[in-house]
C-alpha cells in the first residue's frame, strides 16, 4: 500500500471516438491512482489508449468527434469533470502540466522560446514582463540549455530536437505542477539524447518531488524511470505492478510476451526472439471477450465468453486474466 | 554460414550533398558531408549491422553502396566488380543481386498499385518468365512472407504496417537476390511485431544464404541479428567489429557512450548500471568539427583530437577503431 496522498484518481474511465467507420473504443474502463512524487509508467503498443486516456484527463480531446466518461476524475480530490471551462484551463498548466511527443510540432514555430516559457507564468501566476523573464531563464538554465538567457529570444527551429523537448519541460515546469504528464517525450529522440533528457527529468523531479507519468513504448526507458507500471493494451488496464515485481514476475501473458520478444543489449542473443502472433485487435468493434484472447497462448474457452476485471492477485499486483500463467489453469 | 570472402567491399567511400544559393544562378556554397570516406567490407553470408544516431550517413552509406545515390568518391566494389564505373545497362543486371528494404512501410509501396503488382515490378522490368510464371512467382513469395496470396488485389492501405514491411520484403526477395541492404526495416512497427519482421529476415537469410546490411538505431535489435557491427558518428566509421568484440571489448569513448545509453528492459539491472551521458547534441554534418568529428562530446577529448583526424586502425585483429585514446577511453569510461 501507498500511504502517500492520492493526487490523481481515476476511476472507470471510458475514451470514444464517433467516426464515419463507427466508434471507436480507444478507453475502454481504465481504474488507477497515482500518489504525490510518485513515477508511474504506462507502457503499451500504439493505439493502446495509454495517450488518449492521459488527454481525456487533461479534457484536451476536441468533443465531438470524442466522448469521455468517467465514474470519477479525481484531481486531488476534487472531480474535473465538475469543472467549467475556466477552472480547467487554470490547473492545467499549472497544476497539471503535460509534455508531448513530437518537439517539432509541439511548439509553436512562430514565437520565441522565451515567450513561450513565459507565458504560462504571466497566465497562471500574474507575473510581470521582467519577473517572468528572469524566470524563464532559470528555467532554461535548470533544463541544461547553455547560454540560457540569450537563448530565450530564439525561435524553436533554432534549436535541436533534443533542445526542443528540454524547452518542452521547462514550460511544463514553470508553474511547479503537482502533476507532469510525460507523453513518449523520447520517442523521436536518438539515444544518448534519449539519456540525457530521461536523467534531467530524474534530477528535476528529485528536486522539485511532483509526481510523473511516463507514457512509453519502450519498456527499457521505463525500466530506468518508473517505480511503478501499468500495461495497456486495446484500451484496457491489463496489469498494474511494482516496477521490480512487473519485470521479475509479470502475471499477465500480454506482458510476458513482450518482454520475451524484445531482443537484449544485455543478453547474447542465441535463438530467435518469441513473438506475438497476429494483431492487435480493431478498436471498432469492442468485443466482450478479453482483447488479448485471439493472441493468447493461455487462451481458454472462458476467455471467450468474458473479459476479466483488473484484480489484485498479490502484494500491489493486479492483472486483469482468467489464467494463472505458472499453472496454465483458470485461476 | 559466414566465409571470409568479402562479398561488398566500400573504399574511401565519400558522398557529399551540395549546399547551394541563388535562384537563378545558382552557385554552390557548401557541402553536407553525409558520408566522410569510409571504407570497408561485407562478408559473404553475414549480417553486417550498421548503427549510429539519425543523422550520421548510415542510410546515405546504404543507398550509395547500391549506386541509388551517386557517391562524390571512392569505390563500391559487389564481387569484385566495380559499381561506381559501371555503365548504365550492366549495374542494371547487377541489381538484381542486390535490393533494399526500406524504412517506411507506409512511403515505400506504391498506394494506386495492388500488391501483386508491387511484388511482380521487379520480374517485369528485368522480363522475368510469362506472366503465368510471375504470378506464380508473386504467389510463393506472398507465402513466404507468410501473407495469404488470397490477398493479391488488395491494395497496401489494406494492410497493417507489420504486414506492409512484409510486402517490401517480398518484392526484394522478387528477384533471387543475395546481398539485401536492410534500411531500418523495423523502426516503424510496434515492439510485438518487430520481433515477427526480424525473425522472418533471419530465417530467410538462413534459407537463401542472403548477405545483409543492416542499418538500425536499436542496437538491442542489431546484438541479435548481426554477426559484425559498425558504429557510424557524424559521417565516419568510429569503430568496426565482431559483435560480441564489441560489447566486451569496445574501444571507441562513443560506441561505449552509446551502449550504456540503450535502456535495459530490466529495473535492477538499469539502477546499477554506469551510464555515460554525452553532453550535447550531434554537430551539423555541413559543417564537422576539425580533427575528431566526436571531440566537442568526447568525455576524454584531448588537444590532440581537436587538430588530428585519427585514422581507422585495426588495433586487434578484425576490430577496426579510430580514436587517438582507445586504451584511455576502456580505463576510463567503463
Amino acid at each position: 500500500m501507498d500511504n502517500r496522498e492520492v493526487i490523481l484518481d481515476i476511476q472507470d474511465l471510458h475514451a470514444r471516438f464517433h467516426t464515419h467507420d463507427g466508434t471507436v473504443h480507444a478507453v475502454n474502463g481504465i481504474t488507477y491512482q497515482v500518489h504525490a512524487g510518485e513515477t508511474l509508467g504506462i507502457v503499451g503498443e500504439s493505439g493502446c489508449g495509454k495517450s488518449v486516456s492521459m488527454l481525456s484527463v487533461m479534457d484536451l480531446l476536441t468533443k465531438p468527434p470524442a466522448e469521455v466518461q468517467a465514474e470519477a476524475l479525481l484531481f486531488k480530490g476534487r472531480d474535473l469533470q465538475k469543472f467549467s471551462k475556466s477552472e480547467m484551463r487554470k490547473i492545467r498548466g499549472s497544476n497539471m502540466t503535460m509534455i508531448f511527443q513530437d518537439p517539432m510540432t509541439s511548439l509553436n514555430p512562430v514565437l520565441t522560446v522565451g515567450f513561450q516559457i513565459k507565458e504560462p507564468l504571466k497566465l497562471h501566476l500574474g507575473m510581470s514582463d521582467q519577473e517572468a523573464t528572469k524566470r524563464a531563464a532559470e528555467l532554461l538554465a535548470l533544463v541544461n540549455i547553455p547560454e540560457a538567457e540569450s537563448r530565450l529570444s530564439d525561435y524553436p527551429h533554432q534549436f535541436s530536437g533534443g533542445m526542443r523537448q528540454r524547452a518542452m519541460v521547462a514550460i511544463a515546469l514553470a508553474c511547479n505542477p503537482t502533476l507532469l504528464i510525460a507523453d513518449e517525450p523520447t520517442t523521436a529522440l536518438d539515444v544518448t539524447i534519449q539519456a540525457q533528457l530521461v536523467e534531467l527529468v530524474k534530477e528535476i523531479q528529485a528536486k522539485l518531488g511532483m509526481a510523473l507519468i511516463w507514457i512509453t513504448h519502450d519498456l527499457g526507458v521505463v525500466a530506468g524511470i518508473a517505480e511503478r507500471v501499468i500495461v495497456m493494451y486495446a484500451g484496457y488496464v491489463v496489469e498494474d505492478s511494482k516496477v521490480d515485481e512487473l519485470y521479475a514476475n509479470p502475471l499477465h501473458p500480454y506482458t510476458m510476451a513482450l518482454l520475451k520478444s524484445l531482443p537484449r543489449i544485455d543478453q547474447q542473443a542465441d535463438e530467435g526472439l518469441s513473438t506475438i502472433e497476429g494483431l492487435p485487435p480493431s478498436l471498432l468493434d469492442c468485443p466482450q471477450c478479453c482483447p488479448f484472447e485471439p493472441r493468447c497462448e493461455y487462451a481458454k474457452p472462458k476467455c471467450k465468453e468474458m473479459n476479466p476485471l483488473l484484480e489484485e492477485v498479490g502484494p500491489g499486483h493486479k492483472i486483469a486474466c482468467w489464467v494463472d500463467i505458472k499453472t496454465g489453469e483458470l485461476r | 554460414m559466414t566465409t571470409n570472402n568479402s562479398m561488398v567491399r566500400v573504399e574511401n567511400l565519400v558522398k557529399h550533398f551540395p549546399i547551394s544559393q541563388g535562384v537563378i544562378f545558382q552557385r554552390q556554397v557548401g557541402a553536407v558531408k553525409a558520408v566522410d570516406n569510409i571504407s570497408f567490407d561485407i562478408k559473404e553470408g553475414e549480417t553486417l549491422g550498421l548503427v549510429g544516431e539519425s543523422g550520421c550517413g548510415k542510410s546515405t552509406t546504404g543507398r550509395t553502396i547500391l549506386q541509388l545515390h551517386e557517391p562524390t568518391d571512392g569505390k563500391v566494389y559487389f564481387e569484385n566488380k566495380d559499381l561506381t564505373t559501371m555503365g548504365e545497362s550492366n549495374l542494371r543486371k547487377l541489381r538484381r543481386d542486390m535490393q533494399i528494404i526500406f524504412q517506411d512501410p507506409y512511403a515505400s509501396l506504391n498506394p494506386r498499385m495492388t500488391i501483386g503488382d508491387i511484388i511482380r515490378e521487379p520480374l517485369d522490368i528485368h522480363k522475368i518468365g510469362t506472366s503465368k510464371e510471375r504470378l506464380e512467382r508473386v504467389q510463393e513469395l506472398l507465402n513466404l512472407v507468410r501473407l495469404n496470396p488470397f490477398f493479391i488485389k488488395r491494395y497496401p492501405h489494406e494492410f497493417s504496417g507489420g504486414q506492409r514491411q512484409r510486402i517490401g520484403v517480398a518484392r526484394a526477395l522478387a528477384l533471387n537476390p543475395r546481398f539485401i541492404v536492410c534500411d531500418e526495416p523495423i523502426s516503424a512497427l510496434d515492439v510485438s511485431v518487430q520481433a515477427q519482421v526480424v525473425n522472418l529476415l533471419e530465417e530467410l537469410q538462413e534459407k537463401f544464404e542472403l548477405t545483409y546490411l543492416f542499418i538500425a538505431h536499436d542496437l538491442s535489435m542489431v546484438r541479435h541479428i548481426s554477426n559484425r557491427i559498425a558504429v557510424m558518428y557524424l559521417g565516419k566509421l568510429v569503430e568496426l567489429a565482431d559483435k560480441e568484440e564489441l560489447f566486451y571489448n569496445k574501444m571507441h569513448p562513443y560506441s561505449i557512450a552509446l551502449l550504456s545509453a540503450v535502456p535495459i528492459p530490466d529495473p535492477i539491472k538499469e539502477r546499477q548500471r554506469k551510464r555515460i551521458i554525452l553532453e550535447g547534441d550531434v554537430p551539423s554534418p555541413a559543417n564537422p568539427p576539425s580533427g575528431c568529428h566526436f571531440h566537442t562530446r568526447c568525455p576524454i577529448a584531448k588537444e590532440r583530437c581537436k587538430i588530428e583526424d585519427p585514422p581507422f586502425e585495426e588495433k586487434e585483429p578484425g576490430h577496426w577503431v579510430a580514436c587517438h585514446f582507445s586504451k584511455t577511453a576502456q580505463e576510463q569510461m567503463i
